[in-house]
């Protein structure tokens, strides 16, 4: 158990009851006191202050607010936060070390695969998902596991090229 | 040694951008980001219905939850003078409604409350007892001699018809009629669509009864423009506001006005003495903020046997929803659709503009494009095309003869505008031989023994880019201008601030370039910085392509006087009169004596430390820009597209995009600017629009309905590059970042229309979805307006 503990400060309305949930995020665990409605994006971004992760659409559609939930990519504006007790969850802040960066982040910016940057952790994040069952996909099979997750900057082609560029290099990495 | 002008990251160098650093690390600053202690949150409770009368608004459950702060209603503005604010067109728009609503989504109150989803539960507690009127959805319902009207708050207006414009030579361009050989006409609609940056609007007011302070965190493109505006609508002293404009999740001309939520959220922490913070939710984004487009475009041509343009006459009407907000030059009314035809030698053209008031959302801004610019080169490329079909003329051939020559720069068009520079059938040579043009017919064939039909489709475009110079445009009064400031430190190393504000373009990185370029001080030893007015210089922002034109400009300008002052420097430490010393990148020499030089980090040092008797220390400096014309690239775009008949779907096959802007900083930004623009063409030509039924419902208020292309849909684009400097701009750059946009979406209409020419089809509406695709194919009819919306029930 982590010694940080976090909670949202605003009492909620008497007549809501108050969960507790401890959720591993970026292989620490965190334990906060939610609202059961509370949104696992919001539990992330205002609990725990990691604010990589962004709330674009409210719909489930533009895939910016995407997180790895026990390693699989999911919406995390579609999830109750407290659906996420005792799981793992990992968010961009989790990609790079303190010395270096994750091949996928490397690729997004040697590939000039962003601009506003506002749906790059989404996008990275379920690149990172893609490459961690396919570590040698096709541009189609990028653009398949890319296609919940809106870019309205760079027309995609950088991202697909990003996305080969840390494929070559986690193969390379391999070796 | 020789500086490599490449390695120190100045013009010309693909530098991988500064910004980055902080965004693939989940590090940026996004306004949503910002907490501050004790910060309450606002919502918006939005109309439900297009138009309506208020009878009544009961708030007291609202006030009664708890969490519960504030509950502001139109009354309460009205009471503080803030229920209406100017908008950036000379009309008025309303902040809180308080006599009617005018359109869906629009804003009748606020919550403020502690909490983000108590201020919405609150929204849910308050009763508006609302009247229905009926509701006006389109340009010609608004005409009707017995409309009801929209705007009964404006005292003197009368109807629904904000304007009536005209532009050109009149009876030049009858004349050019009555002496055509063949008169060829188009009428078409650009539908109305949004910007929709993936971050919304939002902003955080924090004001400080004890200093008098407001600070202002707002996701605005023209932080200026909002101080400025505050200072009046809000009734601060100037001095005391502070905007600063965080990392911006895409603007697209969308964060250029100023939206009622901003002015509620200042009330509202005037009021409770607390940061108030509103984010709007994508709903609120569709529904209420600025839009583009909506507008009727018919017009003629008048044209010789041979294929000469004699003559144009165009018509637009627009539809501008309940407010005249247009962000654009006052001077005019339907932004710079005047710029159409410019790149081609027309003798004369007269336009007609009217716009009405309707209960859908306001706004019309510059969507990717500089003011009207994109229906204006949309509407250009689809009647040049009918008019070379209506010749039996090659479409590439008929533009060849009528493009304006490379050596009639600068050439004055028949709507007045001067283009300074271009090599049009260089670029479109180079687009027709990429896309294999000559074998097209073949191709053509091939195709159609499999069943498919196929077709090419050209857009070339020139826009004016950079507004303003000053003696033509302004904006509420303030000419259009940008501003730089630079200060070097001791060691060399230097802060430049400017006027301008990045949104994903990559100021950060190419405007450290310009330094260079100009200073030889390498890029990564430049910090800059925007977006803060109390700190950046003032400047009229970034929309309209016109960072690099004007805030660009005044970075070399602001470099080059630094320069002039560090030449005088270097003359007093190498001990040599001025007249002696040359400059290469990033040195000063002694004339003769290459060897004996000094840095321009020397020259640094010494102005701190070592200065000539009687020069003023130190090593700064401001620019302002003010344009002597626009600045005017030029783009060839081409899509082939194959069209399965069976189902109306049609795939882009191959797409080339050839791209004049001039000299280019950053080649690596441009070209990401060019796949980024010719995707959101793509989107428009495709999907993306919004429009309204009967009743006044928005279709497109969510990313269920406003559809945005993925990367499965989004087809690739091969670019080609021509470089034309500019004459005019002080490194020879143009702007570049809507072109794509602006002349993208005619490549793929054209091409579509040219697939389904031998049915005679004339025109298909965007957006092209397949179901309009295929009623074309199949009834040979022309596809116009928007898709019908299925009524609900």
């Amino acid at each position: 158990m982590s010694s940080l503990y976090e909670e949202i400060q605003t009492p909620p309305a008497s007549d809501i009851a108050v969960r507790r949930l401890t959720v591993n995020v970026n292989g620490e665990d965190r334990t906060a006191n939610v609202e059961p409605r509370l949104l696992l994006v919001h539990l992330l971004r205002q609990a725990f202050k990691l604010t990589g992760t962004h709330s674009g659409c409210d719909t489930t559609n533009c895939g910016a607010c995407t997180v790895l939930f026990d390693g699989r990519p999911i919406k995390s504006c579609t999830m109750l936060a407290v659906q996420a007790d005792g799981h793992s969850v990992q968010t961009v802040e989790g990609l790079a070390t303190a010395s270096e960066l994750h091949p996928i982040q490397e690729g997004f910016k040697q590939e000039h695969a962003l601009q506003c940057g506002f749906c790059t952790p989404g996008m990275m994040m379920a690149a990172k998902a893609l490459l961690e069952e396919n570590l040698n996909p096709t541009e189609d099979e990028i653009r398949w596991a890319l296609s919940g997750n809106l870019c309205r900057c760079t027309g995609y082609q950088n991202i697909v090229k990003a996305v080969l560029w840390a494929a070559e290099k986690m193969r390379a990495e391999l070796n | 040694m020789k500086l490599d002008e490449v390695k120190i990251g100045g013009m010309g160098a693909s530098r991988k951008r500064v910004e980055d650093n902080r965004f693939i690390r989940g590090k940026g600053n996004y306004v949503d980001d910002i907490v501050l202690p004790g910060m309450l949150h606002m919502e918006i409770l939005r109309s439900p219905v297009a138009h309506a009368r208020i009878k009544s608004i009961d708030t007291s459950a609202a006030w009664d939850m708890p969490g519960v702060r504030l509950v502001l209603t139109g009354e309460m503005m009205a009471a503080r003078n803030l229920a209406w604010m100017p908008t950036l067109s000379y009309d008025t728009a309303a902040v809180l409604a308080t006599d009617k609503v005018r359109f869906q989504g629009q804003e009748v109150c606020a919550v403020i409350a502690d909490d983000p989803y108590i201020a919405k539960d609150a929204c849910g507690k308050i009763v508006v007892d609302y009247e229905i009127l009926p509701p006006i959805v389109n340009p010609v319902q608004a005409a009707a001699a017995d409309a009801i009207q929209i705007r009964d708050d404006k005292a003197g207006q009368v109807g629904n018809k904000i304007f009536d414009w005209e532009i050109g030579d009149k009876a030049r361009t009858d004349k050019a009629f009555e002496d055509a050989d063949l008169v060829s006409k188009i009428e078409l609609h650009y539908p109305r669509t949004h910007p929709s940056p993936m971050e919304t609007c939002g902003s955080i007011a924090d004001y400080d009864r004890a200093t008098g302070k407001l600070t202002f965190y707002v996701t605005s493109q023209a932080p200026h423009i909002v101080r400025a505006a505050v200072a009046m609508v809000a009734e601060l002293p100037e001095q005391n506001i502070r905007v600063i404009s965080p990392d911006i999740g895409g603007g697209f001309g969308n964060k250029v006005p100023i939206y009622s939520g901003y002015v509620i959220a200042i009330l509202a922490s005037i009021l409770t003495e607390k940061p108030v913070k509103w984010i709007e939710d994508k709903t609120g984004n569709l529904v209420s903020t600025g839009f583009g487009r909506d507008v009727y475009l018919k017009g003629e041509m008048a044209l010789r046997k041979d294929g000469k343009i004699l003559g144009v006459r165009m018509n637009t009407i627009s539809d501008h929803g309940a407010f005249f907000a247009d962000a654009q030059p006052s001077k005019f009314k339907i932004g710079l659709m005047h710029s159409a035809f410019a790149a081609y030698d027309i003798p004369t053209a007269h336009m007609f503009a009217t716009g009405y008031y309707t209960n859908k959302a306001p706004g019309g801004v510059a969507y990717r494009c500089s003011f009207r610019v994109t229906e204006a080169m949309f509407f250009q490329e689809r009647m040049v095309q009918a008019a070379a079909d209506d010749l039996g003329m090659d479409q590439a051939e008929f533009r060849r003869v009528n493009f304006v020559k490379d050596e009639q720069h600068p050439h004055r068009t028949a709507f007045g505008f001067l283009t300074d520079s271009g090599q049009y059938e260089k670029c479109l040579d180079i687009g027709l031989e990429a896309i294999n043009y000559k074998n097209f017919e073949a191709e053509r064939a091939e195709a159609a023994k499999r069943g498919r039909l196929l077709g090419i489709g050209i857009s070339t475009m020139t826009e004016p880019l950079g507004a303003g110079n000053s003696r033509e445009y302004d904006i509420l009064g303030i000419k259009m201008f940008d501003s730089a400031e630079l200060r070097i430190h001791m060691s060399g190393k230097a802060i430049l601030r400017t006027g301008s504000r990045g949104q994903g373009t990559g100021h950060e990185t190419t405007w450290a370039q310009i330094v260079a370029h100009e200073l030889g001080i390498p890029a990564d030893d430049i910090l800059v910085e925007e977006g803060d007015t109390d700190t950046a210089p003032f400047g009229m922002g970034t929309y309209a392509s016109r960072s690099t034109p004007v805030a660009g400009a005044a970075i070399a300008m602001v470099a080059r006087k630094i320069r002039a002052k560090a030449r005088k420097i270097a003359a007093h430490l190498l001990e040599v009169s001025e007249e002696d010393i040359e400059w290469e990148l990033g040195r000063f020499y002694v004339r003769g004596n290459e060897s004996r030089g000094v840095t321009i980090q020397d020259c640094a040092m010494a102005a701190y430390s070592n200065m000539p008797d009687g020069m003023e220390p130190g090593l700064e400096n401001t620019a302002y820009y003010d344009p002597p014309n626009l600045t005017w690239p030029f783009a060839c775009y081409i899509a082939k597209v194959e069209i399965d008949p069976e189902t109306g779907v049609w795939d882009v096959l191959q797409f080339v995009a050839v791209d004049d802007c001039g000299v280019r900083i950053n080649p690596m930004i441009v070209e990401g600017q060019i796949m980024g623009g010719l995707t959101e063409a793509y989107a428009m030509a495709n999907m993306q629009y919004q429009t309204y039924d009967e009743e006044g419902n928005i279709i497109g208020g969510n990313y269920m309905d406003f559809l945005l292309p993925t990367a499965w849909e989004t087809p690739g684009f091969e670019l080609y590059e021509v470089v034309t400097p500019c004459p005019h701009h002080p490194i020879g750059a143009k702007g570049v970042g809507e072109c794509a946009t602006v002349g993208g979406p005619a490549a793929f209409v054209n091409a579509v229309v040219n697939a389904l020419k031998h049915k005679g089809v004339r025109n298909i509406d965007m957006p092209m979805m397949p179901n309009r695709v295929y009623e074309a194919l199949t009834t040979g009819k022309d596809i116009y307006g928007m898709p019908p919306v299925r009524s609900g029930n």
